[in-house]
């Protein structure tokens, strides 16, 4: 059954098909509100640069504090920069981080997952114990330990966030190969005298993707909370990146005058986090998977 | 059956054992050593030499780690560098700080979120639950620092009503704590209660579907009796262990909302001690909060076991 269901996928575009789950994601309400917050947010992410009114870093005694206006649409902040500058470069910077981190997340978790549930015995019990540990210390401990050892660039947040929020993945890829593996396909893959590499690439991938992939989905929108929670605490980017996180700390102290520098980056950051969430939860229901008993962890 | 119990005790201290490994190491790999850090500039010469000796730096790591780890079974973990006190007398208040804001979170938390969870579930996507639903996903996706920055910003300083930081030292009276830890608690139990209630409305749902369910309907049961007799307490067993997965899991928010509101708990000594570089303390934390994490979950193991028979031969998680 699950054979011919592949080799049909073989037949098939795979454009094609991808556009299928779109189209399915986008025939409930909230997948389609997901759906567009998130393209919006992309879009928003790809074109900040060019369409970003001032310099994000351009601080001016003169400007400071300025409530919205029609130069200033979000108004300005304690430092006199533009809030719309940087509230539109503050998305670009979370979903570059959190997109490559995910990525990172799925390739690393997801092949040791499959290896683990292939190859079994010792190693795969010292393997689950060790990511059973990782699990146990609250993730944000482990962050600040991390960050706090190599320090808050991007391109130590990036390979950080991504290792971190990969060991999840393991055990979900650790399942469904186990799911698949006792399968016949495997076994007379097996007979044919396959090697593990070819056994992995050719019978278990295509067959436990749909499942790793829901998993990243929905890490990606706890990698964007965890990043942004780290750069709201002062140990993610640097300023004067701009940076949503970033931006609430620092104006937070002032909202009882100048709530706007403290709302823009406030709406940014939830639509998107509620947009990716609502897209994870439709792209599971799109390839038939039920997420909605498990514990976040 | 007892077997089973000491073999998830026995997990649960080996998890514990590789948490105490891996926080150890990762200590002895940061730049720096403790004593570098609190001599700062001074750290060089005869000073630095006695530092090494005092804090006993000048033997191999694995004989430290085995002096601090038979230190911490007994209880004891070390001094804490910056206050110059035994961590036990920095920890105590700040454990008691947070157990109150966390248990406040939960008796208010655990309840609302079975209430909600069954609501949502017997209603289903009628307006209830449509509404329930919705302002559940909200409340679990946004970030623990938004929802309490915005509690602050509404109820502190806009309306007036409660005052928007904690202001008090770390071993406050239980009375003086109460009357402060009402918005931080409310931020908390929010996040805690979306996330179950959740968990509660698919777990009944899906035993409203089951055959017993459907024999009860024929059979002619009331409405009413045949929810609280046999729906719930096969709904809210297997919910038992997420619960416990998702409490662990919020100790991490727990942290942010100790530090937006200032509050003087576990949490907010997290990110003092780690901007301080007082390692001593990051690992007695590490492990604290790890103990915390494995034991609510082999509590909950042991509740499932305990009230289901039938899971007494089957693994418990997979």
């Amino acid at each position: 059954m699950e054979s011919n269901l592949i080799t049909e996928d073989k037949h098939k575009n795979k454009l094609e098909k991808a556009f299928e789950i779109l189209k399915t994601m986008a025939s409930k309400p909230s997948g389609l509100i997901g759906l567009s917050i998130v393209l919006f947010h992309v879009v928003l992410a790809l074109l900040s640069p060019y369409i970003a009114p001032y310099d994000y870093k351009a601080i001016s005694p003169n400007t400071m504090l300025l409530a919205p206006s029609a130069e200033h649409w979000f108004g300005t902040d304690s430092l006199g920069r533009d809030v719309f500058t940087r509230t539109i470069l503050g998305g670009r910077t979370a979903l570059t981080v959190t997109f490559f981190g995910s990525l990172i997340a799925l390739l690393w978790g997801g092949l040791l997952g499959i290896f683990c549930g292939l190859v079994g015995g010792k190693i795969d019990d010292v393997v689950m114990r060790v990511v059973d540990a990782f699990l146990s210390i609250p993730w944000i401990l482990a962050m600040l330990l991390i960050v706090s050892l190599l320090g808050t660039s991007t391109e130590v947040l990036i390979p950080a966030l991504g290792f971190f929020y990969g060991k999840g993945i393991v055990r979900v890829a650790r399942a469904a190969t186990h799911d698949v593996i006792a399968k016949d396909f495997i076994v007379s893959a097996r007979a044919r005298g396959h090697s593990n590499m070819s056994i992995i690439w050719n019978e278990i991938i295509p067959n436990v993707r749909d499942a790793i992939l829901v998993e990243g989905a929905m890490r990606w929108s706890w990698m964007l909370l965890g990043f942004s929670s780290l750069s709201f605490l002062g140990f993610g980017v640097s300023p004067p990146t701009p940076d949503w996180g970033l931006m609430i700390s620092n104006a937070r102290g002032l909202m009882s005058f100048a709530y706007w520098s403290v709302i823009a980056p406030i709406v940014g950051l939830s639509s998107l986090i509620i947009g990716i969430n609502l897209t994870a939860d439709a792209f599971a229901k799109a390839l038939g998977i039920d997420r909605s008993t498990k514990a976040p962890v | 059956m007892l077997l089973l119990i000491l073999k998830r005790i026995g997990l649960g201290l080996i998890t514990l054992f590789i948490v105490s490994l891996i926080t150890f190491v990762g200590v002895e790999v940061l730049p720096g050593d403790a004593c570098t850090t609190y001599l700062e500039r001074e750290a060089y010469g005869a000073a630095l030499d006695a530092c090494i000796k005092r804090l006993g730096l000048d033997v191999p790591a694995y004989e430290r780690y085995l002096d601090w780890a038979s230190n911490v079974v007994r209880g004891d973990f070390g001094y804490s560098l910056s206050g110059e006190m035994p961590i036990n007398e920095v920890l105590g208040p700040r454990v008691k700080n947070s157990l109150v804001l966390a248990s406040v979170s939960i008796l208010i938390g655990i309840p609302l979120a079975i209430v909600l969870g069954i609501i949502t579930a017997l209603w289903r996507d009628k307006l209830p639950d449509i509404m329930i639903s919705t302002i559940t996903i909200f409340s679990m996706t946004i970030p623990e620092f938004i929802s309490a920055t915005l509690l602050i910003l509404i109820v502190a300083i806009w309306l007036g009503w409660l005052p928007g930081i904690v202001i008090i030292p770390s071993d406050a009276t239980f009375y003086e704590l109460l009357s402060n830890i009402i918005l931080p608690v409310v931020a908390i139990s929010m996040i805690m209660t979306a996330h179950m209630a959740r968990m509660v409305r698919s777990s009944v749902i899906q035993v409203m579907a089951s055959d017993y369910v459907q024999m009860a309907i024929l059979k002619g049961v009331p409405y009413w009796k045949m929810v609280f007799r046999h729906v719930l307490p096969n709904a809210l067993l297997p919910a038992i262990n997420v619960v416990a997965l998702t409490i662990a899991w919020l100790l991490g928010g727990v942290v942010v909302t100790e530090v937006v509101f200032n509050y003087p708990g576990l949490g907010r000594l997290v990110i003092e001690s780690i901007s301080n570089r007082d390692l001593p303390v990051v690992q007695a934390l590490a492990i604290i909060l790890a103990s915390i994490y494995v034991g609510i979950n082999l509590i909950a193991d042991l509740m499932t076991l305990m009230l289901n028979p039938r899971l007494k031969s089957l693994q418990i998680r997979k």
